[in-house]
């Protein structure tokens, strides 16, 4: 046989790891099942994050804009889905007509945040964007009188699970002799969209709209120097990241069957921000490194840390919840102190921090 | 009949009268530099005629009034700013730069030889290309901001003050790339506050002064004037 070349080689290497990828993903859900179908649920909702993680990272990472209220789009684009898909208004749109809705609604959403906003940078845009997500669920809370548009805090439930043909995802069903639960059905699902979502980021990143953003984010009077119409580029940020929190709130939607605004707090617009930041703003394969780590952590505490404490000490001494968030503290200021720039800097990052003057 | 012809132009910051109403023109091929002292107003001319700044009065550039067009379409059209403190992507590198300011064009073989033609222009930045903008020094970011400004093929080059905060070793430099785009044949609109510099490069000159232009000239003439000499070139 010839010997392949080193670039061949390489080549062949680069496949055989994404195959084997590519088979983990798939095989990944009944092996969790295995565990407790719980964790299905948990990493479906990981999933979830990354979307929001990935919107959030193109108004922030790349345009350079700081939203604190971006949990706003996820709820808009979550209640759009359950107020086209259940017994509130007698809706019972399919799932493949709300997604595309509660995308363009979300958008439309990002566009009404991003026009008034133009002018700010910095600390006023972020003030701006915390009052506008408040604003977003203080409505949701109160939108049930005199018309009663989203119940108010008792949220909408029975939402339509989603139905692709003949498979409904809210149901088990075998197939092939393995056991294919609601959860590994959205597994599925929600990895199928997620290709999508990283392949649009990907080609979004290297466009032409990409490197714009990239000049914005660098200097707002040289982009427009070089043509750039700052304007609509910075729109289209705001509504290309909403629409991603849209599409994944419709989701969380059809997955719980159940929402009410306490699902879209500020803390929920400062974890996907944290996540971002985390992993590294900016750079796509960070951000989901950032997403996935802030979604599992805590759950794998949530399930350790008492066992732990009452094999140690033989009783509980603190809380699974005040451990979580002390050891989120400390994570989030030991990697300020130690990488800056997140776990995975962005190219432009990772320059900024090597770069001798 | 003249690329630009500036009538009546006023603009107002704040309640601020900055530019008080002004006339001026530069006729293709020219260097016209405006020179005054600082809060003069030169730079907001510059703004305004670049739709950085809100303006009133006509400005027609190629016989067309521009100021009702959006700043990103001006570039389309052949007019370049390159703004006060240089304003390069500091992130990004020399020649991804020099890329952004080919942003509005898609004609990719004739950016690729605009690109080679700035980096004969700017033998610097072709040493640096690969560096990020923001590790360059002053000068060599000024050089930059032109190059960038000459990758969207403008037949009009409005530049802001291009020696501030340079040494003036550099600004001697900055300058001779100036004259030797102006010698390609580019029309060029400078703003600057070293007068000497700038009267020693422009055919003509207009001196301006809290708002309104004050004395126009051919250069030479303006050097010996006494005036001039007194305000701006610090007597003799």
């Amino acid at each position: 046989m010839v010997a392949s070349s080193p670039g061949n080689n390489s080549a062949v290497l680069r496949w055989a790891g994404l195959v084997l990828v590519g088979l983990t993903l798939l095989a990944l859900p009944f092996a969790l099942a295995g565990v407790g179908t719980a964790w299905v649920r948990i990493t479906n909702l990981a999933i979830l994050f990354i979307f929001l993680s990935l919107g959030l990272n193109i108004v922030v990472g790349y345009a350079g804009l700081l939203d604190l209220g971006y949990i706003a789009f996820y709820a808009v684009g979550a209640y759009a889905y359950a107020l086209l898909a259940s017994p509130h208004f007698g809706l019972h749109l399919p799932f493949w007509a709300i997604l595309p809705i509660g995308a363009a609604v979300a958008c439309l959403f990002g566009v009404l945040l991003g026009a008034p906003t133009l002018k700010l940078r910095g600390d006023y845009l972020a003030i701006v964007t915390l009052g506008f997500g408040e604003i977003i669920r203080i409505f949701l809370n109160n939108l049930s009188s005199p018309f009663n548009i989203t119940a108010g805090p008792q949220g909408i439930t029975l939402i339509d699970p989603v139905r692709v043909g003949a498979i409904t995802f809210g149901r088990t069903d075998i197939f092939v002799g393995l056991v294919f639960s609601g959860p590994v059905k959205y597994y599925y699902l929600l990895l199928l969209l997620l290709l999508a979502v990283i392949v649009i980021n990907i080609r979004l990143q290297h466009s032409r709209i990409g490197r714009a953003w990239e000049a914005i984010r660098e200097d707002e009077i040289a982009a427009r120097a070089c043509g750039i119409n700052t304007r609509n580029i910075k729109l289209l940020a705001f509504a290309m990241g909403a629409s991603f929190g849209g599409v994944a709130g419709g989701m969380f939607s059809a997955i719980q069957g159940f929402i009410s605004p306490e699902s879209f707090v500020l803390v929920e617009s400062i974890m996907v921000l944290s996540m971002v930041v985390l992993g590294g703003m900016g750079n796509i394969w960070g951000v989901i490194a950032g997403a996935l780590l802030l979604s599992f952590v805590p759950e794998i505490l949530r399930y350790t840390v008492e066992p732990v404490q009452r094999a140690v000490f033989g009783r509980m001494l603190v809380e699974p919840e005040v451990i979580r968030m002390l050891l989120f503290g400390l994570a989030l200021v030991l990697m300020m102190r130690f990488r800056p720039a997140g776990l995975f800097p962005s190219r432009l990052r990772r320059r900024e921090l090597t770069q001798e003057t | 009949m003249s690329m630009l012809q500036v009538q009546g132009l006023k603009v107002a910051y704040g309640g601020i009268q900055a530019v008080k109403g002004i006339d001026f023109e530069v006729a293709a091929g020219e260097v016209v530099c405006l020179i005054g002292a600082n809060g003069a107003g030169k730079s907001t001319t510059l703004k305004a005629l670049a739709r950085m700044v809100p303006a009133q009065g006509s400005v027609r550039y190629d016989g067309h009034d521009i100021l009702h067009l959006p700043p990103h379409a001006l570039v389309g059209r052949g007019l370049a700013l390159v703004p006060e403190g240089r304003g390069v992507f500091g992130r990004l590198t020399v020649a991804e730069n020099l890329r952004m300011g080919a942003y509005t064009r898609r004609d990719t073989p004739e950016i690729a030889r605009d690109l080679e033609s700035v980096f004969e222009l700017l033998p610097r930045l072709r040493e640096r290309q690969r560096q990020t903008a923001g590790t360059l020094s002053g000068g060599e970011q000024q050089m930059l901001a032109i190059g960038r400004a000459l990758m969207g093929r403008p037949r009009l080059l409005l530049l802001d003050e291009p020696s501030m905060g340079l040494a003036p070793i550099m600004v001697q430099k900055v300058f001779e790339v100036i004259r030797s785009v102006s010698q390609q044949g580019m029309t060029i609109l400078l703003v600057e506050q070293n007068a000497r510099l700038a009267l020693a490069i422009a055919s003509r000159g207009y001196v301006m002064e809290s708002g309104t232009i004050t004395l126009t000239d051919a250069a030479a003439t303006l050097l010996d004037d006494p005036r001039v000499r007194e305000a701006y070139l610090g007597g003799e």
